[in-house]
């Protein structure tokens, strides 16, 4: 009867490592996919006004 | 008026700054992360340590995870109150930030208590579910996380809903009582407290030991995911924008 008991414990255990891995991984893809677009806008010449001034050249707002 | 530059900012004045957020809480990351792994491998090592217990044999283990899940379902909970109040009273940019990250990851431990739970009471007590008070208040403890969840991201500007959150959030934290005493104010099939009672846990150390140091390991993973989602959603704020001034400014072209 005890042995029959390690499918249940197992599934605990897997469920577990399964969501908090999912949740790691998109909090850290989410992140990156954030910091990507903000570096797409940069270079774009976007800029919030307190990062500093743009390269010269470029039109003020 | 008093010469409000002689005095030095509070601590939450200077974490209201998000770029010096960004720059604290970057820094403080990889230890929490590294910090977390180191107690989890701890308390997954003494969990399967200890003995099995004489009567539920091998699946005692499953408290090892089931108990710190329900105490940080209920721990985000509260940390979103605590930011709610925040957003309302002080009007802290930050706080609405902090509910819209938590909400997913309480939601997610809130998820795992339920299903860890189901998954120890099939062979325990016969049953995958009751209704009972603790796993109906536990139930719908779940359900308020993704309506707050839903609400967070219904607007298209982020921070819109912060004050309808906020008082969702704070209206929501009634249930954490409730959660508490319910083995103890109705009849449940759920036991009642083994280790946060007023005359101490009931818990042998050999079980105790492995049960708070995961629950500890937990609570920091739990702050590593909320300061790494919130930094993250600073950064989506940022975005957003970012691509409204761009909208305008292909409009004034």
């Amino acid at each position: 009867m005890q042995s029959d008991y390690f499918a249940f414990v197992a599934a605990a255990y897997g469920a577990t490592a399964i969501v908090l891995l999912a949740l790691f991984a998109w909090i850290r893809l989410d992140a990156r996919a954030q910091r990507r677009a903000l570096a797409a806008l940069e270079a774009r010449g976007l800029r919030r006004r307190s990062s500093g001034a743009p390269p010269a050249g470029e039109g003020q707002s | 008026m008093s010469d409000l530059s002689l005095s030095k900012p509070s601590r939450f004045a200077i974490l209201a700054n998000p770029t010096r957020f960004l720059e604290l809480s970057g820094r403080l990351q990889p230890w929490l992360y590294g910090f977390a792994a180191l107690l989890l491998a701890a308390g997954l090592v003494l969990g399967f340590l200890a003995p099995e217990d004489y009567q539920q044999g091998r699946t005692v283990r499953i408290m090892f995870i089931h108990v710190p899940f329900a105490w940080l379902a209920m721990m985000a909970w509260t940390v979103m109150s605590a930011s709610a109040l925040g957003t309302l009273v002080w009007r802290h940019p930050i706080a609405d930030v902090s509910i819209k990250a938590a909400a997913p990851i309480g939601a997610a431990f809130t998820f795992l208590c339920l299903f860890t739970g189901s998954v120890w009471g099939r062979p325990m007590w016969g049953t995958w579910w009751v209704w009972d008070a603790r796993l109906t208040s536990v139930f719908v403890l779940f359900i308020m996380y993704l309506g707050l969840i839903a609400l967070s991201r219904a607007e298209e500007e982020p921070g819109r809903n912060a004050r309808a959150a906020a008082v969702l959030v704070l209206v929501g934290f009634v249930n954490l009582p409730i959660i508490k005493f319910s083995v103890d104010w109705w009849n449940t099939l759920h036991q009642p407290a083994s280790v946060l009672r007023a005359d101490g846990p009931t818990l042998d150390p050999a079980f105790l030991w492995p049960l708070l140091v995961c629950a500890a390991g937990f609570t920091t993973l739990f702050f590593a995911l909320h300061l790494n989602a919130m930094r993250t959603e600073i950064l989506r704020r940022r975005v957003f924008a970012l691509q409204r001034l761009a909208a305008r400014r292909a409009e004034a072209a």
